[in-house]
């Protein structure tokens, strides 16, 4: 009985402040979608890490004819240098800190440059003898990279270390300054969400005074007097996190997994599976949202 | 029932009190009029007792309760003992006569089928029977001040206090009015009525308590209105 009765309550509340609950609606939805995109980021980030870490080196280019550093001023690499290079990977005090090694012929080389760049036109330009050979060099501990990079730098034949991670790092610190950019505006939309929820509260607990008046005097409990409200913005906040969701599990299907995955086939992406990761927390976090000020509204404009 | 033992209530320094030390006691079954001019004390009387203020100096007691003792989660119980009429009515417009009453009892989750009964019943105690589904504005100011009063005591509490319940009808629907709280009170439900309407407390012969400036002058059983003080009507 008396849950029907909220239930009514709740009914009739959100349809007297329609526009008011649209428009909160619309605000949790939109700081919501934000909140959860920079979430994406994260585990997208965390995917690429994982699947391009393993696979990531250290490369050791060796000088070519048209290399311009200092260390290959004596023109290309020799075999005797090749072979001392090898030597030194092999060697105990280098070989503790590597996992594996490969070497890349400049042949190997174009053939990697033709599979990577399969769609450009640049692919028909490019010769054996442009690319470097190189060594590529899987360490223990991606991290002991300045041990390799000091030791070979200064071998003679080699043009440059370069570590692959760093590449990627470049990438991840972009992502990340995307979904640092989204969780900022996330945050302001969400304060925006709040007081425009508090807002509504109060229109809303002033619009039914005379009901919330009569309830007090007949000795209504504070729970039903005042649920009513706090569940009318949790609704909201729930639908508008529920949007959110719905969202980003379309930007995850359709964005990401339709054409992203396409055009960058051998990137590791997030599924729309993932979508289900986040949707819960979004969820909480609107219902919790609205919760509180709803209840710190009514503390102030709903005295029981 | 009620009895207020030395309650003087200040809502302002600068001012007189509203209350000032007054003591009185209302026993169970009672029938008394609060009279005095508007700002006597007779609302804030009716606030302290409903806990909506608390007294600055002395204690009232509620039922044997000390109602400064009353936790505030426990104030919905209080007044559910206490039913209460004002000068206003304040229906609820978009309600029937009988939605109206059965709000009272929804709010405190009494059952579907509980409502069902009482709410005929109430309605015919204060003689609107058959006028369930009226909505207020079709009433009669007497009949919307019926409907009200059912309200007040459709969870059957042990009190009704009454501000003014006639103060916006004409005498004749008043003395049905009265006719009303005096059969509820027959019941056995302490009433209390602040009013400033001679002719009704000179007609009723009921004990009279009178305010004047928020001090207790006058505390008569079968008393009458004497409207040399202040207000006269």
């Amino acid at each position: 009985m008396r849950l029907a009765f909220i239930l009514g309550e709740i009914g009739s509340g959100l349809r007297r402040n329609l526009s008011m609950v649209v428009s909160v609606i619309l605000v949790t939805f939109i700081s919501l979608t934000f909140v959860g995109a920079a979430g994406m980021l994260q585990l997208q980030i965390n995917q690429m890490k994982g699947y391009w870490y393993d696979k990531v080196q250290v490369a050791v280019f060796l000088c070519v004819d048209t290399s311009t550093a200092a260390s290959c001023a004596s023109g290309p690499v020799t075999d005797e240098q090749r072979a001392e290079i090898k030597n030194t990977l092999d060697s105990p005090a280098v070989a503790q800190y590597v996992d594996t090694y490969l070497y890349e012929s400049q042949e190997d080389a174009l053939g990697h440059f033709r599979d990577q760049f399969a769609n450009s036109p640049i692919v028909d330009s490019v010769t054996a003898d442009q690319l470097p050979e190189s060594f590529r060099v899987s360490l223990v501990d991606p991290e002991k990279y300045e041990v390799i990079n000091e030791i070979f730098s200064s071998l003679p034949g080699v043009e440059v270390v370069v570590d692959q991670r760093e590449i990627l790092e470049r990438v991840f610190s972009v992502m990340n300054i995307a979904s640092l950019v989204a969780v900022s505006i996330a945050a302001i939309m969400i304060v925006c969400a709040i007081l425009l929820i508090a807002t509504t509260i109060r229109l809303s607990a002033f619009s039914r005074r005379r009901e919330t008046g009569i309830m007090r005097l007949v000795g209504a409990s504070k729970a039903v007097i005042q649920l009513p409200f706090v569940l009318e913005g949790v609704i909201a906040a729930v639908i508008g996190a529920l949007l959110a969701s719905v969202t980003l599990w379309a930007v995850a299907r359709f964005f990401i997994g339709d054409w992203l995955a396409q055009q960058y086939p051998d990137t590791a992406f997030i599924s729309e599976g993932s979508v289900l990761l986040i949707a819960p927390a979004l969820i909480l976090l609107g219902t919790v949202l609205a919760g509180i000020s709803s209840l710190l509204t009514l503390r102030r404009y709903l005295k029981v | 029932m009620i009895r207020f033992d030395n309650v003087t209530k200040i809502y302002d320094q600068n001012t007189r009190p509203a209350l000032d030390k007054v003591s009185l006691e209302v026993d169970r079954g009672d029938f008394a009029f609060l009279v005095g001019a508007s700002g006597s004390g007779k609302s804030t009387f009716i606030r302290l007792v409903l806990k909506e203020d608390r007294a600055t100096r002395g204690s009232v007691y509620v039922a044997g309760q000390n109602v400064a003792n009353i936790p505030s989660w426990r104030v919905p119980k209080l007044r559910r003992g206490i039913g209460v009429v004002f000068q206003d009515f304040r229906l609820l417009p978009n309600k029937t006569v009988a939605g109206n009453v059965a709000f009272a009892m929804q709010v405190i989750g009494k059952s579907r089928a509980m409502i069902r009964e009482t709410v005929p019943e109430v309605l015919k105690t204060v003689g609107l029977e058959g006028k369930d589904h009226r909505m207020p504005h079709e009433l009669s100011g007497g009949e919307q001040q019926r409907v009200a009063i059912a309200r007040a005591i459709v969870n059957k509490p042990g009190i009704l206090l009454a501000d003014e319940p006639t103060g916006n009808l004409d005498p004749t629907t008043s003395m049905g009015i009265m006719k009303v709280l005096d059969r509820i009170n027959q019941n056995g439900t302490t009433v209390v009525m602040a009013t400033h309407d001679n002719v009704i407390v000179n007609d009723m012969r009921k004990r009279v308590i009178e305010l004047v400036d928020g001090v207790l002058v006058r505390d008569e059983a079968e008393g009458i209105y004497i409207g040399a003080l202040g207000d006269s009507k």
